[in-house]
């Protein structure tokens, strides 16, 4: 091969290769983003049917149910709430009153089915995405005074 | 009193600092003896103020003077004294200290090795380490000091965040800074010469081993984090793609990159901008990690505190590190020569492959991580990145990286042909075939993940040891050559581990009343029951169970669960029987409503998970051995010969 041709090859192949990557990445990338709603999202129906999504605010208080594996507890954003249920042991930080982050899907009678509840490693931290909704829905009721 | 002599020390280093960061740049641009000579005594000085106030630190821990903000915040007087020490970087500011702690030791090592080099490549390097080391320090003193007050003092401290209240903390942050900081040696080199414009094969000779030393480091820094979150955080999963967890990836994957082309600068004088462009990239990404894991920007254990100055500060640092090198490099660059040509077909394209490979595994972590915290930051919404774009994204680039990481040490320089790669390897590549193919059935059913892993991981392995036999034919390879194989062998037991406990593990989480019985990977594990028990600072629920195998006892098992004393947060402490080819894992979960004494409890069944580790640590043995391979040796010697010759003509 002439040196010319040599080099168009390595730019063809590089730019194939670059291509290819990208293409692969973007659409990994699509398909794997996970939103987060609030309960009040949620419950206007603006969370998706079929796709898994996050969830964040406060474990009720008095809500947590642990007779079998399955754990079952409302989480609220002092304006909503949504009945969850999870399967397995729960993080130690998980507690009532508490902040918490739970991933998973939404059935049609409006119960979130977590497969996976985020465990954040301090007890004063309180998840931002949690903290998050709750401001908004405290913002939403002080408009509706006014 | 003790504090106080820490901050002082600090403002006497900052100035040290930027003396070292100043003068002897300018000395060598100028040619001004006086100010080069000026380098290596700055960072004897530096190293030596930094570890006073470190020192002053680690004091204030070990007496519990809880006058002290930092201490009171992350230390207790009932907290033993290997936590004290380890909890001087339990927290932000201190962990920030160490960083400079180890930029210092690096400088000074740099200093105390490099008597080979010339005398303003020397003063250059430790000008470059000595702006990053005044950064670094004007950053403590500004935003996070470690010595500030409490008037009037805590009874006692709020104690150590107790997931940290482990060995694995003792070690893991200073080995993962190592590595981390190291890389400022790599960028500091790079600058240095662009600054002279000498950018030739003798300076990847001599940042060769520095960059490798810090690989290294970065490597088992890595490696402990991963054991650390397998076995304390309660959930058996040994990688997360979290974002921090990725923030120490990033520097990896360049730095591995880094070394490649570093390899190439260094043999036939190509690849040169390239390897410059690593080196700052890997130490970019290095802050990046600094800033993402310090700023508060991230929502997990190591965000200790948000205080939106630091992010800033950080960022903004980051910025002019960038920015100005990148500059410099503009400005440079054009000047530096190609080096030496090579065909399609030849080590170096198989290097670029590499690079190339390595460089989009990178950007693709980095999409991940920083998408999800754009977005928040533009008010466009809160989202996450899960484990699956990750592992969609990554397996299909370590695949042929795996595969041409066989090949690539075959290859000859400058121009190699078809025949002569596969003549060597063809009876690796049959047995990599039959293996991988017949490997799943006998572990439990066919798997097409497992075939393709188990063969790429035979293929590295068969291809070294054929190598190693070819070379040892004539004679004793140099160490670089043996470090090299290892390196590699260690990836493939490392692949070995991943392939095998991502599809063969099981993981249950059961309810078991006192009695009852689960089956795991052809053992069974019984349910006694849990009493209470109570530890140095804290009480435990244990449980009492046992691991059976055809009904014989194999041993008991105790997993905990920890209230410690001075916080309301439980600990799961998992109770972990590790083996060469598999790991049986129990933790205890919460006890369970029925009155019967029921718990829940996490059952895990690992089979190879050690070998993920195994493959770290025989990574960095590689890299040891090729760090200290004769050949960076050989002109000091001569060097040292020449002087000695010197002065004895002199006398």
């Amino acid at each position: 091969m002439k040196p010319r041709q040599k080099r168009l090859a390595i730019i063809v192949g590089g730019l194939a290769t670059l291509g290819i990557a990208a293409t692969l990445i973007l659409n990994a990338f699509q398909s794997n983003l996970v939103f987060f709603f609030t309960p009040t999202q949620v419950a206007n129906g603006e969370a998706p049917k079929e796709r898994a999504f996050r969830i964040g605010g406060l474990v009720k208080e008095g809500s947590l149910q642990r007779s079998d594996i399955v754990a079952r507890f409302i989480v609220t954003d002092t304006a909503k709430e949504i009945p969850v249920s999870y399967q397995g042991i729960l993080p130690d930080l998980f507690s009532e009153g508490k902040g918490v982050v739970a991933q998973g899907v939404l059935s049609a009678d409006g119960k979130f089915t977590a497969t996976e509840v985020l465990a954040k490693h301090d007890e004063n931290y309180m998840p931002p995405e949690a903290q998050a909704a709750v401001n908004k829905a405290h913002e939403a009721t002080r408009t509706l005074k006014q | 009193m003790i504090p106080e002599i820490g901050s002082f020390a600090l403002v006497l280093a900052l100035l040290v600092a930027l003396v070292q960061g100043s003068l002897p740049l300018i000395g060598a641009q100028r040619g001004i003896p006086a100010w080069i000579a000026l380098a290596r005594p700055a960072s004897s000085m530096l190293f030596l103020l930094i570890a006073v106030a470190f020192g002053c630190l680690t004091a204030s821990f070990i007496n519990n003077d809880f006058s002290v903000v930092y201490v009171a915040q992350h230390s207790n007087s009932r907290l033993p004294l290997e936590y004290r020490i380890s909890g001087v970087w339990g927290g932000h500011e201190g962990s920030l200290l160490l960083w400079v702690l180890m930029l210092s030791l690096w400088s000074l090592a740099v200093a105390a090795f490099s008597r080979s080099l010339p005398d303003d490549m020397v003063a250059r390097v430790q000008g470059v380490l000595g702006l990053v080391a005044a950064g670094f320090i004007l950053f403590i003193l500004l935003t996070s000091s470690p010595f500030e007050r409490l008037l009037p003092g805590a009874e006692d401290g709020r104690d150590l965040n107790p997931l940290l209240q482990d060995p694995g903390l003792i070690f893991h942050p200073p080995m993962l800074y190592m590595g981390y900081v190291g890389f400022s040696v790599a960028f500091a080199f790079a600058i240095a010469a662009l600054l002279s414009g000498r950018l030739d094969a003798a300076w990847a000779r001599w940042s060769r081993p520095w960059t490798t030393a810090a690989w290294i480091f970065l490597t088992l820094g890595i490696g402990l984090g991963s054991i650390w979150a397998y076995y304390e955080l309660g959930w058996g999963g040994w990688w997360f793609w979290d974002p921090v967890e990725n923030a120490s990836f990033l520097p990896w994957l360049v730095g591995t990159a880094l070394i490649h082309s570093l390899a190439v600068t260094e043999k036939r004088g190509s690849f040169k901008n390239w390897t410059v462009l690593l080196a700052i990239g890997a130490f970019s990404l290095s802050l990046l990690g600094t800033f993402l894991v310090r700023s508060g920007v991230l929502s997990s254990v190591h965000a200790f505190a948000s205080d939106p100055k630091r992010g800033i500060f950080i960022l903004v640092f980051l910025a002019v590190v960038v920015g100005s090198s990148l500059t410099l490099f503009a400005w440079r660059a054009p000047k530096v020569s190609l080096g030496g040509a090579f065909a399609l077909m030849s080590r170096e394209t198989l290097l670029l492959i590499n690079n190339v490979l390595l460089l989009s595994a990178a950007g693709a972590v980095l999409l991940g991580t920083l998408y999800p915290l754009v977005i928040d930051a533009l008010n466009l919404g809160k989202l996450s990145v899960g484990p699956p774009y990750f592992n969609a994204v990554f397996t299909p680039l370590m695949v042929p990286l795996l595969f041409l990481m066989a090949v690539g040490p075959v290859a000859r320089w400058k121009h190699t042909s078809l025949a002569e790669i596969a003549r060597p390897l063809r009876w690796a590549f049959g047995i990599a075939v039959a293996a991988g193919v017949s490997i799943p059935f006998f572990y439990g059913g066919w798997s097409g993940s497992v075939a393709l892993g188990m063969g790429l991981a035979i293929w590295i392995v068969g291809a070294s040891v054929l190598q190693i036999l070819a070379r040892t034919r004539s004679g004793l390879p140099p160490r670089a050559f043996w470090g090299m194989h290892l390196a590699h062998m260690g990836v493939a037991v490392t692949v070995v581990g991943i392939v095998m406990v991502t599809q063969y593990e099981s993981e249950r989480d059961v309810r078991m009343a006192p009695g009852d019985t689960v089956k795991t990977g052809g053992y069974q594990i019984r349910f006694l029951g849990v009493e209470g028990i109570s530890g140095p600072n804290y009480n435990a629920a244990r449980g009492n169970l046992e691991l059976l195998k055809d009904g014989q006892l194999v041993m008991p098992l105790h997993p905990e669960k920890r209230k410690y004393l001075s916080s309301a947060m439980p600990m799961t402490e998992a109770f972990i029987d590790p083996g060469l080819t598999r790991d049986i894992y129990v933790s205890l979960g919460d006890p369970l409503e029925g009155g019967d004494g029921a718990w829940s409890v996490r059952v895990y069944y690992k089979p190879f998970v050690s070998w993920i580790w195994g493959g770290a640590v025989l990574m960095a043995l590689g890299g040891l051995l090729a760090a200290s391979d004769r050949r960076y040796r050989l002109k000091s010697t001569a060097a040292r010969a020449g002087k000695l010759a010197a002065q004895g003509a002199a006398s």
